[in-house]
């Protein structure tokens, strides 16, 4: 290769890779550094105590409850979108990418302000029969639903499109019903953008801060609503720097699980024909560009 | 069931769900989970930002703090988007056509804002820019702060909607303008940017609207200074902290019209763009 | 000589593309550069434009040695398989494309590609864009732009292969009398060897990364240099140890101590041309392509004991 095209080859990488160690790579490593700064055991503490417990047991809650409601419901709307026609589908369609674009505060609030215990739309009438959303755990699972509520569908429904119904099809000639065909042939078929989608929506609502924080009343300072990211912000606010880089180490480890089975799953299921185009590394559609439904 | 199916004439491309109620039964389901989880809270913020008339909701808008906060978010989202545009393509570039050790590792880590918390990014960005910064760089408590942040967050958005662009990008295009004479800017320039054109806009949006809503990883980072460093979101939030939801909704309202603006219209283009192009 | 190569070695990484090749190519000729796939033929086209660098060797245009010159400045014009369109311009863009960049002025642009366009006969499609094209008017747009810029040489790596049989045939035909017209110097990759007889004056024969030879369509036809070409450039069958063409055969009903004993397994009526399948004696099953006249003359039937006899055939040396 000429020296001036080598130049510049060298140069190009040496810009990205710079960039990328000085946004990412040099501050991610240093929370890990910082945390055991002085030591396993203040970390291990901070983690340990009452207080970090119930917040890792809240997020895990949280989660636990998010992410299926939304793996069922995403593969039921995924099917609705691509398999039938009716009016409104495109509006459908687009409020399905409403939670990508919304600042989390705003989701907070808009919660507030549909189940509040005062002034709200219904949240009067839940007290009133004893159930407190806002302030209190029902809240913060809502805030977890609907920031990952996107995930799942959108995984899955280019996944249906590549497929076809031509497999479906095939079974109910065979006298399969609805359920038998979705069980034992269209789940099979979507299973790798149908697990890719449930990774991606655990990292979101592992990592949900702003909604959760106005749901929670953080302002009033209990312990007893606040999932994991809150109580990083909590423990640096006291001072407890120790205690927030811990649990700061413990959602960026999380954050690393995630990416690491991300890429597993990538590449499974282009090893197995599943997405469609692209040879070596196809990047992860974890940017969900707004598509107009495929007229077929 | 099955029987019954075959009696009847097959309803047009309904797949899976044989008999025609059910098909009507997972599509009410599906409406009304997004109608509950999404569409009647962001009904409320709308209602509730103009609930106290138009008068109302502009001085909320244009309350001092409010406009230096909203101010601040749409300038440094601006910036950040115009920074995204360029580096973003630059790293997707390198990530597509070098070939280097360790290009996997760097691919996949590009996804990295993306699953980690917001507040662990910020905290993150505090540890090595912040107060106590082993490098001796201190952006925290600073307008850069909030760049810095912003860019963080949006790192993957440009890249990753260009890089398949530029996978798919028929390199005989570039040879066949070489051996026309042209010089690697000007294929740069008239062959491989008006092909990623299309897919860069739409990254630029998203990391907009992105940026523009931001709160986690600005919460620590950057001291939330009424005036100097608080952004729309930390306003917001404020808002509602001192029993203001009124004001917050006003605010809220208007980052809401950004950002369905936005989706709307990347929709309405990708729509555009799939109806002119034939095979 | 407007083309010398010399010498040239390509290798990707253990896989030789390129072994050691040397061809000449004549100022202003035709020439296609045949064989199978993976024989090297679109990588040495590659190698002579500037798209890829030989290991070693030279590449001379008309006597300059421009091995290490850029694509940008060899002034090749470059045909591909797929056309490759600059599918966000139109047609009128696409061949303006090399003037723009050498800075002609939009008067003089406008001219030359209004001939171009007339040439390739394209009018009225100026303000397409090549997906708005067919096959075939897509490559003839890619011939016009390359030829804007009035190469030294036109190479075209399989520039029909992606076209239907018929569109095929069309732009041969087409490509010849452009040839006729412009005088330029071409070169054409081709895997297709009727495309290689029909259209080229002299035809280089590759296979595994090395020339087997280098002659006019007759001579590679009737004077084949090895058993790859021969059966390659045309049917050939085994007789023993030797090689035949299966019209170069002569069949009758007596022997006459040259023939060989043979029975009609079956008569294949291909139109003009009629292929009679035969078991020889020694139970090996051999075709011969004879005319409908002969068969008539000679009143062929299945199952007939009949005698061959070979008019010529080519015995090579191993090694």
């Amino acid at each position: 290769m000429s020296a001036p095209r080598r130049r510049w080859r060298f140069g190009l990488r040496g810009v990205a890779l710079f960039y990328l160690a000085a946004l990412l790579i040099v501050p991610v490593g240093a929370i890990f550094v910082r945390a055991f700064e002085h030591g396993l055991g203040q970390p291990i503490d901070a983690i340990t105590s009452p207080d970090g417990l119930h917040a890792l047991w809240l997020t895990v809650v949280c989660v636990g409850i998010a992410v299926p409601l939304n793996t069922a419901f995403g593969v039921l709307t995924a099917l609705v979108l691509v398999r039938q026609e009716f009016r409104g589908k495109a509006l459908l369609n687009a409020a399905i990418d409403l939670p990508f674009a919304i600042s989390p505060v705003v989701i907070g609030l808009a919660l507030f302000l549909v189940y509040a215990p005062r002034d709200s739309w219904v949240g009067g009438w839940l007290m009133g029969n004893g159930v407190q959303v806002i302030f209190s755990v029902p809240g913060m699972v809502l805030a977890t639903i609907f920031v990952s509520l996107p995930f799942v569908v959108r995984e899955v429904m280019p996944v249906l499109q590549e497929i076809g119904t031509d497999q479906e099809e095939a079974a109910k000639t065979l006298g399969a019903s609805p359920w038998q065909t979705f069980w034992r042939v269209t789940l099979p078929a979507i299973r790798w953008g149908l697990t890719y989608g449930v990774v991606l929506a655990t990292a979101r609502a592992l990592g949900e801060f702003g909604a959760v924080s106005v749901v929670s009343g953080r302002i009033s300072g209990s312990g007893a609503t606040q999932t994991l990211p809150l109580y990083v912000q909590k423990q640096f606010e006291s001072f407890n720097v120790a205690g927030a880089y811990a649990a700061a180490i413990l959602l960026a480890l999380l954050a690393v699980a995630v990416l690491f089975s991300m890429n597993l799953l990538r590449r499974r299921s282009v090893r197995e024909g599943e997405e469609g185009a692209g040879d070596g590394i196809p990047p992860a559609p974890a940017v969900f560009v707004p598509q107009p439904i495929q007229e077929a | 069931m099955a029987s019954a199916d075959t009696a009847v004439a097959p309803p047009p491309r309904v797949g899976l769900r044989a008999p025609l109620g059910g098909a009507a039964l997972a599509r009410g389901a599906a409406t009304l989970w997004i109608s509950v989880i999404v569409l009647i809270p962001i009904a409320a913020v709308i209602s509730r930002g103009f609930d106290q008339g138009l008068g109302h909701f502009w001085s909320a808008i244009t309350d001092r703090e409010a406009m230096a906060a909203i101010k601040l978010t749409l300038i440094s989202s601006l910036v950040v988007v115009a920074i995204n545009a360029v580096m973003g393509t630059l790293i997707a570039w390198v990530l597509v056509r070098d070939e280097f050790r360790g290009k996997r590792l760097v691919n996949s880590i590009i996804d990295l804002p993306f699953a980690l918390p917001t507040i662990v990014a910020g905290l993150t960005l505090l540890a090595l820019y912040g107060q106590n910064s082993p490098i001796g760089v201190h952006v925290a408590y600073t307008k850069a702060a909030v760049v810095c942040a912003l860019l963080f967050v949006t790192l993957p958005f440009v890249i990753r909607a260009v890089q398949p662009v530029l996978l798919e990008l028929d390199q005989e295009m570039e040879e066949a303008a070489a051996s026309l004479g042209a010089p690697n800017h000007r294929i740069f320039r008239s062959i491989i940017l008006p092909n990623l054109t299309p897919a860069l806009v739409a990254g630029c949006a998203l990391a907009f609207a992105r940026a523009i809503g931001e709160f986690g990883s600005l919460v620590l980072l950057t001291g939330n200074i009424p005036f100097k460093t608080e952004v729309a979101s930390v306003y917001i939030y404020g808002r509602i902290e001192t029993g203001d939801p009124s004001g917050a909704a006003a605010v809220s309202v208007f980052l809401l019209a950004i950002s369905i603006g936005l989706l709307f219209a990347l929709n309405g283009f990708a729509r555009w763009r799939s109806r002119h192009e034939r095979a | 000589m407007a083309i010398s190569v010399k010498n040239v070695t390509k290798r990707f990484g253990a896989f030789v593309a390129l072994d050691d090749v040397s061809i000449d190519v004549p100022d202003g000729g035709l020439t296609a550069l045949l064989g199978p796939s993976g024989s090297g033929k679109s990588t040495l086209l590659r190698v002579i434009a500037g798209l890829e660098q030989p290991d070693s060797g030279q590449v001379l245009i008309s006597g300059e040695d421009s091995t290490d010159t850029r694509v940008q400045d060899r002034n090749v014009g470059f045909v591909f398989q797929h056309y490759a369109a600059f599918k966000h311009m139109t047609v009128y863009d696409n061949i303006a494309f090399g003037l723009k960049i050498r800075g002609e002025g939009t008067g003089t642009t406008r001219e030359r590609v209004r001939k171009l366009i007339d040439l390739v006969h394209l009018q009225g499609f100026e303000r397409r864009f090549p997906n708005q094209l067919s096959g075939g008017q897509r490559q003839r747009m890619a011939l016009a732009r390359a030829l804007a810029v009035e190469p030294r040489v036109l190479l075209l790596d399989e520039p029909f292969g992606a076209l239907d049989a018929k569109v095929r045939e069309e732009l041969r035909t087409w490509l010849r009398r452009l040839h006729d017209d412009v005088h330029v110097t071409t070169i054409f990759v081709t895997h297709d060897q009727e495309e290689a007889m029909d259209v080229a004056e002299q035809i280089v024969v590759m296979n595994h990364g090395r020339i087997e030879q280098s002659g006019g369509p007759r001579e590679l036809y009737e004077n084949p240099a090895s058993e790859f070409v021969m059966g390659f450039v045309g049917p050939a069958h085994r007789l023993g140890d030797a090689w035949v063409r299966p019209h170069d055969v002569e069949v009758r009903h007596e022997p006459n101590g040259q023939t060989i004993e043979a029975m009609v397994d079956r008569i294949v009526h291909l139109g003009f041309e009629v292929r009679v399948e035969l078991t020889l004696s020694d139970g090996e099953q051999f075709s011969v392509q004879l005319t409908r006249d002969e068969v008539d003359q000679l009143e062929l039937a299945e199952g007939q004991i009949v005698f061959v006899r070979p008019r010529a055939v080519r015995v090579f040396q191993m090694g």
